[in-house]
């Protein structure tokens, strides 16, 4: 006692005294490492998606270019022109992947066994007489002479020459023979091979190859998918959120309706899809991997999140309108359609493209009613089988084919950058067109 | 056909339209003043008189078409049809429709086929021609009766406008009819399903293994039915996620609610909802190609032995995802403690980490609460990530470096690829389901009272 005070020459309180201040640095250094904790926790998750968008842009990039190797085929009428008509008819029924096979027998007559030779087709890909066919119809004069024709690499080739295959690593142990890529080396020195932008990855069907295979038939399945939900979502969303908002009398059964549509904005997505399964395919009997299904099912699911943004886009509308609109001799379904709906439609419409980009990227309802399927055809149809982006990436995540690895990161590219132009604008309209009140 | 009676009558609303509204206009010699409503109503209520009715009536047929034709057909088909067991006269059915819709059937049709694809065919022609004769005349008789009654005194505002209420309370319980239809659907499916495998083994067996039925006559070949094991993987992958997401969405949200300035948090706050804007499909593939093996490298590295779907990646993975739920639904919460009582504790001398400890968070303890449950219901619920980084099997663990296997995951594979849908195995995807909705729905409400309460109690 004695000694603190004189330490503290009278004129000292309580709270400058040594006992204290150590007290107010630990504090402080709490005040601090709480702080911390919160600036490491944002920096995790910003760190998450980081390394999430990074892995798979890094990992997309290479899926949308591929190899193709420039091949001096000879046009042989005894494989190209069955007929022997040169008519166009005749010519698409040749035998193209032969002529393919033929020009790499030429180049490499060393592969002489049939084991040798089957190595050396299987470097360019299974659809390399597409080219030809192509080629050959551009320029039916080609027929009896020789022409450079680019013809797709397989897979393996593919990678071997983005790296992904190395010829350091024993034999055994990769896809490619020493011959193999004694062959891919040799066309390489030539300067033949080329590393082109892939647009079949964006305008192809699905396929078993991976460089054959291509998004466009799932993008369709989407859009069609998506035209269906929005068709049936939209009217039957807003038409709920203007009854419960301006005519619902507050009863039991308003409270009922309102209390149903939050739980159901809760339910688990694959739930909607056992329902789907349930009601739509097994009960009503439609057609299953159809696009109408896949509509009907995310319309039901994605009725709630709409639902609720109109609710709330409806409410800011201020109450002096809906007055104004009244006295002038307005009745209430006037005021509601001709005022108070046009104020409120940005923020229903901002609402509904966010409900919509959420529907473009679900996945699990669509795989209970069959959308999964392995279908090569885009689809033509609202009942025609079809699949949409979100499971093209995963089936394709799924395959065994290496090659698949990048062809699917580079899908979720597509599908990401639909979903952040739809996410855009949204953002716009809501800047644009919202008023605040 | 019926596409063509769809756009007919669409083309039909616009003509009734214009026809109404010009007999509207036309009864009061132009001036549109001496109506009782305008003649816009007028012509809507012609529109919906001649167009509604024979809507319905298209609709109808629609939906009961194929099977009156079908039971017609199945009538008039041989005895020796006649004859054949339920399930090869749906066969039967199905071959005659192919054949009558021009499809590739899978084998050659044989006559009877043959016959019945054509009575199928030109009975399908004659419903179709009686239905566009019934919905043309039906269409014209509503349009010439409501054309009539047009006057000057006639309200058909007040017509127009309850049928609008109509269409607007019809929509309303849509969201009712897809609750009834989800509940409805897992109750009927999950009951046969318990006709065949007790509800007490279902709930209480801990041997899960519904995909050895390798022969139809094999004993036993349903498999077993005992669904602890994947109630148990759901809860290790949920607790992973949770304790993942859990410390990192509270921390965001306190810091962004209490101390980051209005740029931080403009900047901030939308690249965590970005997080819940990925699709899950992205997610799971992420997980299962660069998350598994890092965790898989790791623990091997200090001599660990982790299976290559450890439930740690997928739930890992899982908990990122679900940071902006937790996050912005804290930060609602915290935002919603009045300002005064941290005033109150600042002013006496507190720093704001105790304050926030010892007055914010007690105060929004209950929505916190309720925020970290809708978490919980949502991490049970998603799919796609564990479908693609956790596993098949059934593991009854609570090592988080082993493969288990989810509630989602067992409905996904019992469900995905054509199969009889009257099988035990399939049936026991829809009991999966009605646990998994009376779980979620559960938490779901409590979460949503928890909230409200507290709503109530701070405001």
């Amino acid at each position: 006692m004695s000694a603190e005070q004189g330490a503290g020459t009278g004129s000292e309180s309580p709270h400058t005294t040594e006992a204290a201040r150590g007290r107010l640095a630990k504090r402080h250094a709490r005040e601090k490492r709480f702080r911390a904790y919160g600036v490491a926790a944002i920096a995790t998750a910003m760190a998450a998606l980081a390394l999430l968008l990074g892995s798979i842009a890094l990992g997309g990039l290479p899926g949308f270019f591929q190899h193709t190797v420039e091949l001096d085929v000879t046009f042989a009428p005894d494989l190209l022109d069955p007929d022997g008509t040169g008519e166009p008819s005749s010519l698409a029924r040749g035998d193209h992947a032969g002529a393919v096979k033929r020009s790499l027998r030429e180049r490499f007559p060393d592969a002489s066994s049939r084991r040798d030779k089957r190595a050396l087709y299987a470097l360019v890909s299974r659809g390399a007489g597409i080219a030809v066919r192509d080629a050959l119809a551009r320029d039916p004069a080609l027929l009896g002479q020789v022409a450079p024709v680019e013809v797709l690499l397989s897979d393996d080739a593919d990678r071997y020459f983005k790296g992904e295959i190395e010829a350091a690593a024993a034999e055994q142990n990769r896809k490619l023979s020493d011959a193999q890529i004694g062959w891919l080396d040799a066309l390489d020195a030539e300067d033949r091979v080329r590393n082109t932008f892939h647009t079949r990855l964006l305008t192809a069907g699905d396929s078993r190859e991976p460089e054959l295979a291509g998004i466009w038939g799932a993008t369709v399945g989407s859009f069609l998918t998506l035209l269906v939900t929005l068709a049936l979502s939209f009217p039957v969303g807003v038409a709920t959120a203007i009854y419960l908002e301006e005519f619902a009398p507050r009863n039991r059964w308003t409270d009922f309706v309102e209390v149903n549509i939050n739980n159901l904005a809760a339910v688990p997505s694959i739930v909607f899809g056992l329902l789907g399964l349930a009601v739509f395919l097994n009960f009503v009997g439609m057609p299953r991997s159809a696009p109408v299904v896949g509509g009907f099912v995310l319309a039901l699911m994605t009725l709630p999140t709409i639902i609720i943004a109109a609710r709330s886009a409806i409410a800011s509308v201020p109450p002096s309108i809906r007055e104004a609109a009244l006295g002038v001799g307005a009745s209430p379904t006037q005021v509601v359609f001709q005022h108070v709906l046009p104020l409120a439609m940005p923020g229903v419409l901002t609402g509904t493209i966010l409900g919509m980009a959420r529907a473009l990227g679900e996945t699990a309802p669509l795989l209970m009613i069959g959308m999964v399927a392995f279908i090569v055809d885009v689809p033509s149809g609202l009942t025609s089988p079809a699949t949409v982006l979100p499971v093209q990436v995963f089936l394709w995540a799924d395959s065994p084919e290496r090659a698949f690895v990048a062809k699917t990161s580079a899908a979720i590219l597509v599908l990401l950058s639909f979903l952040v132009l739809m996410n855009l604008a949204a953002v716009l309209l809501r800047n644009r067109f919202e008023r605040r009140w | 056909m019926l596409l063509l009676l769809t756009l007919g009558l669409l083309l039909a609303t616009g003509l009734a339209f214009q026809l109404g509204r010009r007999r509207a206009v036309a009864v009061v010699e132009g001036r549109a003043s001496a109506l009782h409503s305008r003649p816009v109503y007028h012509g809507s209520l012609v529109a919906i008189w001649s167009v509604l009715p024979a809507a319905l009536l298209v609709l109808a047929f629609a939906v009961a078409q194929p099977t009156l034709v079908g039971s017609l057909v199945m009538g008039g088909a041989p005895a020796a049809v006649q004859e054949l067991p339920e399930a090869q006269k749906g066969v039967f059915l199905a071959d005659v429709r192919s054949v009558a819709t021009g499809n590739i059937p899978s084998r050659e049709p044989s006559p009877e086929v043959r016959a019945a694809a054509d009575r199928y065919r030109v009975l399908t022609q004659v419903g179709h021609a009686s239905l566009a004769v019934l919905v043309i005349s039906l269409a014209a008789a509503g349009l010439g009766l409501s054309r009539r009654r047009i006057r000057a005194d006639h309200r058909a505002r007040a017509s127009v406008e309850r049928a609008i209420q109509g269409v607007l309370v019809a929509s309303s319980t849509v969201a009712i009819a897809t609750t009834v239809g989800i509940i409805l659907s897992l109750v009927f499916e999950a009951a046969r399903f318990f006709a065949r495998v007790s509800p007490i083994e279902f709930l209480l067996g801990t041997s899960w293994s519904p995909q050895t039925a390798l022969r139809a006559d094999q004993v036993a070949s349903s498999g077993a039915f005992g669904a602890v094991p994947v109630f148990t993987g759901t809860l290790l992958v949920t607790l992973i996620a949770m304790a993942v997401a859990a410390p990192i969405g509270l921390f965001s949200a306190i810091y962004l609610a209490e101390y980051a300035g209005p740029r931080v948090r403009a900047f901030v706050k939308p690249l965590l909802e970005i997080l819940a804007g990925i699709p899950t499909v992205v997610y799971g593939f992420f997980a299962a190609l660069s998350v598994a093996p890092l965790v898989r490298g790791f623990g091997e590295s200090i001599g660990l032995d982790v299976a290559a779907e450890s439930a740690l990646a997928a739930g890992a993975v899982m908990g990122v995802m679900i940071i902006p739920f937790v996050s912005s639904l804290s930060d609602d919460v915290i935002t919603a403690v009045p300002q005064s009582l941290r005033d109150g504790s600042l002013g006496l001398g507190a720093t704001p980490s105790e304050t926030i400890r010892r007055v914010v968070l007690p105060t929004a303890l209950p929505g916190i609460v309720g925020s970290l449950l809708l978490a919980v219901s949502r991490a049970i619920g998603e799919t796609m990530i564990v479908v693609m980084a956790a596993g098949l099997a059934a593991n009854l663990t609570a090592n988080p470096l082993e493969a288990v296997t989810t509630v989602t995951v067992q409905i996904v594979t019992l469900l995905v690829g054509d199969q009889e849908f009257d099988s035990a195995k399939t049936l026991a995807a829809f009991a999966l389901g009605l646990v998994l909705f009376i779980v979620t729905l559960a938490l779901n409400v409590i979460a949503l009272m928890v909230v409200r309460r507290y709503r109530e109690q701070v405001e």
